[in-house]
């Protein structure tokens, strides 16, 4: 068992994978010699030379266009998008080229590539630097979409994207890139599509991703000293969606909350509290509410971040309130 | 458009060979014959599509006319393990790889997505959107070129998608990473309905100088030079020389699809002036005037091309409507809960209709 910080854990992530598999290739701006401008490759170079982690040139679209054609020859990419912001400006790669093209090649031709980025708030880079579009990968068929938020899901949801044949968009939270946390020694293997429950509770269920499950958490305990018990879930994954542990913590507690960075209108708790408006209606004893950053780019301003991203402080109060009426 | 040292030309529209002093090729008289045929097949079945479509039986169709000579040659300069990436009206270079031509009309019919085996044929699924595929071109050329074959990648675009951001971008990468790559342009003269000059200011294969690697303008309506230069570029990609723009300069003799009327933009006097060097005549009066041919052979080809047309057209009223269910296939790899789910809900609403 090692500590590590998450930013270390990604690159101990990928190297697990290049170290097992030797079609695994790197691929991004500055990943090489700088280890990546969030230091998330950091050491990778060294170890696997330069034939395996490429500095590209400053094109988004040729990243992920040239990660599809390589993964087309049998190599498992992963490449880097450095600001999940950046997405804008290859979407056709990522929602034309490879979402769709197992469906469009009738699957002949698979794309098993890993394409990561740096997403989400709170380092007050603004508007253009801060985003966090989870929910825009979410809705494009045939892509998966993770978020980890801990070292050890770091290790462990890379170490799975890498191995599945689907195109997978990996979501690290910059603002999580500082924590620490346990990795277990030797190889660390999850699974897509699960969620983990951080804390049981009984009173209700907090949902959250990324850099919302420790401020959820931090809620959870802010409760509990009200005598409120929640139990607080990571999703983890958004495609696929682990409905059965959403669905069956509600069916205990009776309350839903979402708790999500992406401004509020079709985030991804909307999707899941349509599902559980759907399917799990009956076991509710109260609204579903979300709590969400306001529909507006995010400010760079320190205070005013601070304000329009969800806090411990606002959840508490939003789950306190709505259990009390 | 004669020949110059701007210009790649070994058959003058008139059926006369030339001398080029970079270019040469040696065919025989039955290669240059089986060139002919591939020519009249592929307009033949080109021919039939667009008749498909008037007739409502595919939903769309982007003809090749005028456009036959860049694409059977370029598609025979391929080695058999080269890679071929299209676009949406690579129809001859489909037939060049084998791709047998019911699998283009049922993409466009929408019975499938394609379904050639793009691995069988070394020939990638077709690409709508522009430009997008010459970054997939660099990145398996990237591949192959780790893996160490002797293997080149040729990616077909067109002059519009030269402003591409994608198609500048793959310049550079491929110049960067000197990949196994070769750009043929057809540069057809038209985008839709904007002319040459909305998207450039100099030749087009000129830009190539600028990313750092040779560019080269062939007459795009001459099979022979087609073949020659482009045997050439794929060779140099092999051989570690990097990659090639090749400008093959031809003309878009039919609309830009059957949704488009170029009468519209476009003068009846430019259509004609580039009928007088249509890519098949100028070869049918090279094997007349050299002898190579007899009018029964002609006769032969015309008669095979006119099956091909009623086999193809047959074949494709044949093809069978897909289970509606389908279209949840090959979403993921794997299986899905939600779209199990989805399925299920549909197959059962379907069911809902049933007597």
């Amino acid at each position: 068992m090692a500590e590590l910080t998450y930013r270390a854990a990604v690159a101990h992530g990928i190297a697990q994978e290049m170290a097992r598999d030797e079609r695994v290739v790197l691929v991004g701006e500055d990943v090489a010699g700088a280890g990546g401008v969030f230091k998330t490759t950091v050491g990778l170079l060294d170890r696997f030379g330069p034939n395996r982690v490429i500095d590209t040139p400053i094109a988004e679209q040729a990243i992920l266009g040239a990660a599809m054609g390589a993964a087309m020859t049998g190599l498992r990419p992963v490449a880097e998008i450095m600001f999940s912001d950046f997405f804008a400006v290859c979407w056709d790669l990522v929602a034309n080229e490879m979402a769709k093209t197992r469906y469009m090649t009738d699957g002949q031709v698979s794309l098993p590539l890993v394409v990561k980025t740096g997403n989400g708030g709170g380092l007050r880079f603004g508007a253009q630097h801060s985003q966090s579009v989870e929910n825009w990968a979410m809705a494009v068929p045939g892509l998966k979409v993770v978020t980890p938020s801990t070292p050890r899901d770091v290790v462990g949801l890379m170490a799975a994207a890498v191995r599945c044949d689907d195109p997978v968009l990996f979501f690290e939270h910059k603002g999580l890139y500082a924590m620490k946390g346990e990795v277990p020694d030797g190889e660390v293997v999850d699974e897509l599509g699960t969620a983990v429950v951080r804390r049981t509770g009984a009173d209700a269920t907090i949902l959250a991703l990324g850099l919302m499950v420790p401020r959820a958490l931090a809620a959870a305990d802010e409760l509990a000293a009200r005598g409120i018990d929640a139990e607080v879930i990571d999703v983890r994954s958004l495609v696929p969606l682990d409905t059965r542990t959403i669905l069956a913590s509600v069916a205990k507690t009776g309350h839903l909350f979402t708790v999500e960075e992406n401004p509020r209108l079709l985030g991804w708790g909307a999707e899941i509290a349509s599902i559980v408006a759907d399917e799990g209606f009956w076991t509710l004893d109260g609204p579903i509410q979300r709590i969400t950053t306001p529909h507006i780019p995010l400010p760079a301003a320190d205070s005013l971040e601070d304000l329009v991203l969800p806090s411990a402080d606002r959840i508490a109060a939003t789950v306190e309130k709505s259990l009390q009426t | 458009m004669t020949a110059s040292p701007e210009l790649v030309q070994l058959l003058t529209p008139e059926g006369e060979r030339v001398e080029h002093p970079d270019y040469d090729i040696e065919l025989t008289a039955e290669e240059v014959r089986s060139l002919y045929r591939d020519l009249v097949l592929v307009r033949r079945v080109d021919l039939e599509a667009v008749s498909l479509q008037r007739q409502g039986e595919l939903g769309i169709w982007a003809s090749l006319l005028g456009q036959e000579a860049a694409q059977i040659g370029s598609g025979r300069a391929m080695a058999e393990t080269d890679m071929a990436f299209p676009t949406y009206r690579e129809h001859g270079v489909a037939w060049c790889r084998g791709v047998d031509p019911l699998y283009l009309l049922g993409l466009f019919r929408g019975v499938h997505n394609g379904g050639w085996d793009p691995y069988e044929h070394n020939f990638g699924l077709y690409t709508i959107v522009i430009g997008a595929q010459t970054l997939h071109a660099v990145g398996y050329a990237m591949g192959v070129q780790r893996d160490g074959a002797e293997t080149a990648t040729i990616v077909y675009f067109g002059d519009g998608a030269t402003s591409q951001g994608d198609v500048n971008e793959s310049f550079i990468w491929a110049s960067v990473t000197n990949a196994p790559v070769v750009f043929f342009c057809q540069n057809n003269q038209w985008a839709i309905s904007e002319p040459l000059e909305k998207q450039t200011r100099i030749p087009l294969y000129k830009r190539a100088s600028g990313f750092g690697f040779p560019g080269v303008r062939v007459d795009g309506n001459d099979v022979f030079a087609c073949l020659a230069v482009t045997r050439k570029a794929l060779a140099d990609a092999r051989a570690g020389q990097g990659p090639t723009l090749v400008e093959a300069f031809t003309y878009r003799m039919g609309a830009h699809t059957t949704s488009d009327d170029p009468t519209r933009y476009r003068m009846a006097a430019e259509l004609e002036a580039w009928k007088l060097k249509d890519p098949i005549e100028r070869v049918k009066a090279y094997l007349f005037k050299n002898q190579l041919a007899d009018q029964a052979f002609f006769d032969k080809v015309d008669e095979e091309a006119d099956q091909l047309g009623r086999d193809t057209r047959r074949r494709c009223l044949e093809l069978p409507d897909p289970e509606p269910v389908a279209i949840f296939e090959n979403v993921y790899s794997g299986p899905h809960a939600t779209l199990e789910e989805e399925r299920d809900q549909y197959a059962s609403y379907l069911a809902g209709f049933a007597e």
